[in-house]
């Protein structure tokens, strides 16, 4: 690209003094922020530090609340993904926008098909063309007919990148979009980023995983709390430095601190063998009483499922799985909560899994402990209030109005209410799914010292998260997962972000202390 | 091989509503005296309102919807035809372009209300559903009009009588034969739902359904697309009208015809194979299903009574026969519970 040299030193996405608000929560404060063309700019940021609104702003899916959008110098102002993706700006969003019941071709050119002499859509012409995207990206293995939602997961991320790819951006946003692909496909995905940013295209590039950005970034900027901490060149701070920035204290504080154990506690859960075919490969855990255990590893690793094998969700799970020694089967939630098993699921999402949103907050506080709170066929009313008051004064939940519907409350607040729904069930062993995903700084904190002070009380975690830190903060052990099977158990001092790393990606670990060092 | 594993495995739905329409079709014929074109085509008048309706149905349900208003809309078309389409000649073919025109015009307004106002569209076309049954009763208080008989003849039988009645052609031998409404039929599909499916505006509303969300983030026109199902909708009920106009010769504000009408194009729809959920199906399947549902009504008056099992042909069991096809037809579809790993993905 000859004008490429030029054209590369001028910003060509600039944001000036951009805000956006939901409701009383500022999820980005007067930012300003600047990528040019030809780059792979990295956004990184903990999760709620503002990079989605950022992404939905870039890309026409919220207006921000005050500030303004200059795309090659131009001022813009987007009011949908349409008007973005018309103006070269295309994001490849972390939640697939694939329709499922569409082919693969179809999906590819959604928006602007081949069309015949008579204005009507090509088949062929797609077809082929879908062939040619699907090989640019390295999977001519994906047949264009087929329907999106009858491939594997890995599958349809490349199909969504091959879709972005095909309508020739300039602005490429990729909001963790490698998140499920396996390891060859990403050195695909590698290679093609690799050459767009030759093309001279502007790539915003968001991942939680250092070493990708290590990879593949040449400028870096972190947020934080819904502002623009710093943007510098990639290898200008080391590891350690940008994970302070993004966090912005010493984060030895946040978590309670860890009890001292003299002898292993009893165990309460004892999982054995656990298949669940083809994604769980018998897995062995118990978790002790009064214990927290860690799951970590990558994403879609099988730790989503092996939470629900235990919850009694999925069909036809092999192995054993005991609670205080006696032997159980689950076949459903229903079952999970009696009071003989006390089970709770904190699930992932909580407006789809966690919270009833249209119903009120009080209401979804006692749904999963409604069968322990009737007088004879009807709910015990005042029973229902006082347990109610109890626990938004035991959570400090903050609502207004407890007749309000739970949809109106913020993100922490949300949390608050589906945990508190399961602590009312008495519930001894605690599962939880990602359960600080979203979730203000503060409100984590909270969740932390509760999860800590129920351990103490004699309950059993089992804390799925996505987040390093609370793996090492938080729980007393932590299982690695990878393909579906526990690779590692780490402890004590082995219990540090690199050892996460290197198991979560199945490497021995010398190795990538080695490349940290380098 | 592969790509016919893939139309197979793309099609089943529609495939078992063929299925089930032969089986139940060959039945009918074994059962019938002298069976030949003439029966075809009263078994064809009989069904090709129904067809129509169901595809209409099947517009709504293909965005994830679906449309109360249909058999009412027909009603109000039946009621507005008998008034329009009354006399001869040119005037006639005025009529049915008139009628086209209300009916695409009501669809289109129920786009409106349900894509403007964020009402959803069950609720959106009942009231309008009540409405236009309340200006057909406008129209027609009590049954009447009369349409040429000529014309109501001529059109509704089959080539051949097209060809005497108007003097336009003599005996075509087995081509005569063929009666007319299998050819409006292919007609209406070749002009109207070929494009739109081949459509960026139709590939759009299959997108709608199939998830709302990735439609709109993939940059899909969706205010666009679910006004086009729906107006296309209203532009199918508006030609059921039509058609029981020229069968029955003058106009009826049926309510319970009409309501009976709608629930049945939703059965069309479903034993056709398209999901209820949206983004699959079509009315290709929509046609089959019809033919099914009215296969079954015809067995019951060529069975009789006093066969052995007779008594099972009693006319006033039909509905319940129709219900047990309709059960068997979604229960087939909804076999893949029974291969589902996960408890979560049941009620997704």
């Amino acid at each position: 690209m000859p004008e490429g040299a030029t054209a590369a030193q001028a910003a060509y996405l600039e944001m000036r003094g951009i805000s956006k608000n939901y409701g009383g929560v500022h999820a980005l404060s007067n930012v300003d922020f600047s990528a040019r063309r030809g780059s792979i700019h990295a956004v990184l940021g903990e999760n709620g530090a503002g990079k989605s609104t950022l992404i939905k702003i870039v890309s026409g899916v919220v207006a921000p609340s005050t500030g303004t959008l200059h795309l090659d110098g131009k001022p813009v102002e987007f009011r949908t993904p349409l008007e973005a993706n018309a103006a070269g700006v295309v994001c490849i969003f972390q939640e697939l926008s694939l329709m499922p019941d569409l082919s693969v071709a179809d999906n590819i050119s959604i928006t602007a098909p081949p069309r015949t002499k008579l204005g009507l859509i090509d088949g062929r012409a797609q077809r082929r063309r879908a062939e040619e995207l699907l090989a640019r990206v390295g999977c001519e293995d994906i047949d264009p007919r087929e329907r999106v939602k009858n491939l594997p997961l890995s599958r349809r991320q490349m199909v969504e990148i091959a879709k972005a790819l095909g309508r020739n951006p300039t602005l490429l946003i990729l909001d963790e979009a490698t998140s499920a692909l396996t390891g060859t496909d990403v050195e695909k995905v590698y290679g093609i980023l690799h050459a767009l940013r030759k093309d001279g295209l502007c790539l915003l590039y968001i991942s939680h995983r250092m070493h990708e950005i290590e990879e593949l970034a040449d400028t870096c900027s972190v947020f934080r709390n819904g502002q623009h901490i710093e943007t510098f060149a990639a290898g200008a701070h080391s590891h350690d430095d940008i994970v302070q920035l993004m966090i912005g204290r010493d984060w030895s504080n946040v978590f309670p601190e860890k009890p001292k154990w003299d002898t292993p506690p009893a165990p309460a859960l004892e999982v054995e063998n656990l298949t669940w075919a083809p994604t769980l490969n018998n897995l062995t855990l118990s978790v002790g009483k009064g214990e927290i255990v860690g799951v970590g590893g990558l994403d879609g690793q099988g730790q989503r499922e092996l939470l629900l094998a235990l919850f009694g969700v999925l069909r036809g799970v092999g192995g054993t799985m005991k609670i205080d020694g006696r032997p159980v089967k689950l076949g459903s939630p229903a079952e999970a909560k009696q009071p003989e098993n006390g089970i709770a699921l904190i699930p992932e999402d909580r407006k789809t899994e966690g919270l009833m949103l249209p119903m009120s907050v009080a209401e979804n506080i006692t749904i999963a402990a409604l069968p322990w709170l009737t007088k004879g066929l009807v709910i015990d009313q005042s029973a229902e209030a006082d347990k109610i008051r109890e626990m938004v004064e035991r959570m400090q939940i903050k609502a207004g109005d407890l007749d309000q519907e739970v949809a109106n409350l913020s993100g922490g607040n949300q949390q608050k209410v589906v945990i508190a729904k399961w602590l009312l069930t008495g519930a001894r062993i605690i599962l939880l799914n990602d359960p600080t995903r979203g979730i203000d700084v503060g409100t984590k904190q909270e969740i932390y010292a509760l999860l800590r002070g129920l351990a103490a009380d004699g309950a059993s975690i089992l804390f799925y998260t996505t987040d390093y830190d609370e793996l090492i903060g938080c729980c007393d052990r932590v299982l690695i997962l990878y393909d579906g099977a526990i690779v590692r158990e780490l402890t004590g001092e082995a219990l540090t972000e690199t050892n996460i790393i290197a198991s979560s990606l199945n490497l021995p670990s010398e190795r990538t202390s080695a490349e940290a060092a380098r | 091989m592969k790509s016919l594993r893939l139309f197979l495995s793309q099609n089943l739905g529609l495939l078992l509503a063929i299925a089930m329409f032969a089986v139940l079709y060959a039945f009918y014929v074994s059962q019938y005296p002298n069976w030949g074109m003439n029966v075809v085509l009263q078994n064809g008048n009989e069904t090709l309102a129904l067809i129509l309706v169901g595809m209409a149905q099947t517009m709504a349900v293909i965005v994830g919807g679906l449309d109360l208003s249909v058999g009412p809309l027909m009603t109000l078309t039946n009621c507005f035809g008998s008034i329009v389409m009354a006399g001869t000649g040119g005037s006639v073919v005025l009529g049915i372009i008139a009628c086209m025109a209300l009916g695409t015009a009501c669809g289109f307004m129920n786009g409106c209300i349900i894509v403007y106002g964020r009402i959803q569209p069950i609720i959106a076309t009942l009231a309008t559903g009540a409405i236009f049954l309340g200006l057909a009763l406008l129209l027609r208080p009590s049954p009447g009009g009369s349409i040429d008989g000529d014309f109501a003849w001529a059109f509704t039988n089959d080539i051949n009588e097209l060809g005497y009645t108007y003097g336009w052609w003599e005996d075509l031998g087995f081509f005569g034969k063929i009666p007319l409404q299998p050819i409006y039929l292919i007609l209406i599909v070749l002009l109207v739902w070929v494009p739109f499916k081949r459509s960026v505006t139709g590939r759009g509303a299959y997108a709608i359904g199939s998830n709302a969300h990735a439609a709109y983030m993939s940059g899909v026109r969706i205010d666009r697309s679910k006004i086009a199902a729906f107006t296309l909708a209203g532009f199918f009920a508006g030609c059921a009208g039509i058609y029981l106009t020229m069968q029955m010769g003058s106009g009826n504000a049926d309510a319970p015809q009409a309501a009976e009408y709608t629930l049945r194009s939703i059965a069309t729809v479903v034993i056709g194979g398209t999901s209820l959920y949206g983004g699959t199906g079509g009315v290709i399947g929509t046609i089959f299903g019809a033919l099914v549902l009215r296969s079954i009504s015809f067995i019951f008056r060529v069975v009789p009574e006093s066969a052995p099992l007779g008594f099972v042909a009693s006319p006033l069991l039909q509905p319940f026969f129709e219900g047990l096809i309709l059960l068997v037809a979604v229960s087939l579809g909804a076999a893949r519970v029974f291969r589902v790993k996960n408890r979560l993905s049941l009620f997704s």
